[in-house]
């Protein structure tokens, strides 16, 4: 039985449809990806399954309870880790990870032993009685994993996990999100709209203005574009394309004394292509499709990359401006 | 049920430790209502005549205690609009526990934070020369703590309509000053207009307020006495304070 089901999932805010008809199951023991430019839907999608939304119409089920009817059963089977932090600053790390097993009624005698160990995790046990106000945003966004982990929820929802950080915390934070759902025993089900990102996933939802527009693994979201593209320079090009077209019927075209040809399987074509031509072959390059061809190709835009972190920044820097002039 | 329990303890702890930690923010806290009862007070007790029974700056103490209470219980509910507009709102709303006890557990944030302010006040009653007997601080103690939870939850029941932080001002100005000044904490209820005293009759703040004048004095029955019977005042406040945390709860039930 799937662990995350969604049945003709519709949202809408004052006639703006944010969500429409949407429908997929995730498997637990997966990280599942949730991959769409912002606005696409996605924290819409995970703010009605965590209960937080109520959806317009359909139904979403967790851990085989229905997210509308049976809140309560959800919300103590999933962790999440919003896209903007929801520690409380003025507390320590500890604090912030005690005041979170107190509310999930984590078993009084075990509170320390779990806390002590999720933040020796996240490799923050030396600094747990800092402020948080203290930590970068690397640190946080560890802390706020550490803190989805400490119930044992059986659903960790990650929204735009790495948003905001520096390539090492995000390679930092990639490393350590992959070991979740074998040492925490825990389904992962994460958006981001970085294409790299998602290929950690073994699914994903292509999502785009609402629509899922294609599901499966990153491996067979690639084969949708039609395979690799295998570039050949070779002593005499006229006579190897003619070579190649009689022998393996691929298209071959001709670009600046290069030729290309998108086979299936590179890896398996490139031998037999240097086989039938011998030692006429100069050089050879393979070169494997990326999710942001499978976008590409499924939407006709590429996904919008452009960083929303400067936003963020810009908006933390209003708020703390409020704050010190209130 | 245990799990409620938890709940409502943790974020009181939560509440308090901070407030244990903000020292600067108690001082502030008490600066004002002393200001406000030796300065304000003192300035105001030559305007008014001295054969009235109470004297002036004895009459504003149960107000002064009641403003007390009403900023502070405020200010501390008022921080759930803060806890929304930097996320950690959303780490108690997705928690397996019912709204009830999250407004409950504010309340009682609320009320421990302002009882103890409120206190601090009180211990001031020797210098402008009241006689308080045990049982009399007993009772003003009691009533700052129902008061407070009642204010609290009034302030929650705020907090849970407005999404940001502009509205702290409009808060400020036009709710909790008007409800400062027409709660009978300054002048009696009974001298104001018409219109005023029926909104002083609306407040909430008013109520606690005539039950502490009962309390500090409880043999004046002259003009500057109580207001109301203490079984209204009394009743008032529970019933407000029931209302209030049932308003809340259904507020943080709304999703979008």
């Amino acid at each position: 039985m799937p662990i995350i089901r969604v049945e003709h999932l519709v949202k809408r805010f004052n006639g703006v449809t944010a969500v429409n008809d949407i429908n997929f199951e995730v498997e637990e023991g997966t990280i599942f990806g949730f991959l769409g430019p912002n606005g696409a839907g996605k924290t819409t999608t995970i703010n009605i399954l965590c209960t937080l939304l109520s959806p317009t119409s359909g139904r979403t089920f967790i851990a085989g309870h229905d997210c509308q009817r049976e809140s309560s059963d959800v919300r103590k089977a999933i962790g999440i880790v919003f896209q903007d932090t929801t520690l409380d600053k003025d507390l320590t790390a500890y604090e912030n990870l005690i005041f979170h097993a107190y509310l999930y009624a984590v078993p009084k005698r075990e509170i320390k032993g779990r806390v002590d160990d999720v933040l020796k995790f996240v490799d923050l046990y030396e600094r747990r009685n800092d402020l948080v106000k203290k930590f970068s945003g690397g640190m946080k966004r560890k802390l706020e994993v550490a803190r989805g982990l400490i119930h044992r929820p059986r659903v960790l929802f990650l929204d735009e996990p790495t948003l905001g950080l520096d390539p090492q915390s995000r390679t930092n934070l990639w490393e350590f999100i992959t070991e979740l759902p074998e040492k925490h025993n825990v389904t992962i089900f994460m958006t981001t709209h970085y294409m790299e990102e998602a290929e950690v996933c073994d699914s994903i939802a292509v999502i785009d203005n609402g629509k899922i527009i294609s599901v499966g693994t990153p491996e067979e979201l690639k084969k949708t574009v039609g395979g690799d593209v295998v570039s050949l320079t070779t002593m005499d090009n006229e006579q190897a394309k003619e070579e190649i077209e009689n022998s393996f019927n691929l298209n071959v075209s001709e670009k600046d004394g290069v030729l290309y040809m998108t086979c299936s399987k590179g890896d398996t074509c490139i031998p037999e292509i240097i086989r039938t031509l011998g030692e006429k072959v100069v050089s050879v390059r393979i070169e494997r499709p990326t999710l942001n061809d499978v976008f590409l190709k499924l939407t006709g835009k590429t996904i919008r990359e452009e960083e929303t972190a400067s936003e963020d920044t810009i908006r933390e820097s209003i708020r703390a401006y409020r704050r010190r002039h209130q | 049920m245990l799990m409620e329990f938890n709940a409502v303890y943790v974020i009181v702890a939560r509440e308090f430790k901070k407030f244990v930690r903000e020292r600067s923010r108690l001082f502030s806290a008490i600066a004002r209502p002393l200001l406000w009862l030796f300065i304000v007070g003192a300035g105001m007790s030559r305007l008014v005549p001295r054969d009235t029974g109470v004297p002036y700056t004895q009459f504003i103490f149960p107000g002064i205690i009641g403003m007390t209470i009403l900023f502070s219980s405020m200010f501390s509910s008022i921080s759930i609009i803060w806890d929304k507009e930097f996320g950690f709102m959303k780490e108690i709303l997705v928690a397996p526990v019912s709204r009830l006890s999250i407004v409950v557990g504010k309340a009682l944030s609320g009320t421990i934070v302002s009882t103890i302010q409120a206190l601090i006040i009180l211990a001031f009653f020797p210098v402008i020369g009241f006689k308080l007997g045990f049982l009399q601080i007993i009772a003003v103690t009691f009533i700052c703590a129902s008061v407070s939870f009642c204010i609290s939850a009034f302030g929650i029941v705020l907090a849970s309509f407005y999404e940001s932080y502009e509205s702290f001002s409009v808060i400020m100005n036009f709710i909790i000053m008007p409800m400062f000044f027409l709660s009978g904490a300054m002048y009696p209820v009974k001298f104001l207009p018409a219109v005023l005293r029926l909104v002083a009759k609306l407040n909430p703040l008013t109520y606690g307020i005539d039950v502490m004048k009962h309390a500090i004095f409880p043999h004046e029955t002259g003009s500057m006495g109580p207001d109301f019977s203490i079984m209204r005042s009394v009743l008032v406040i529970i019933l407000a304070s029931a209302a209030f945390v049932l308003i809340a709860g259904k507020a943080f039930e709304r999703k979008g």
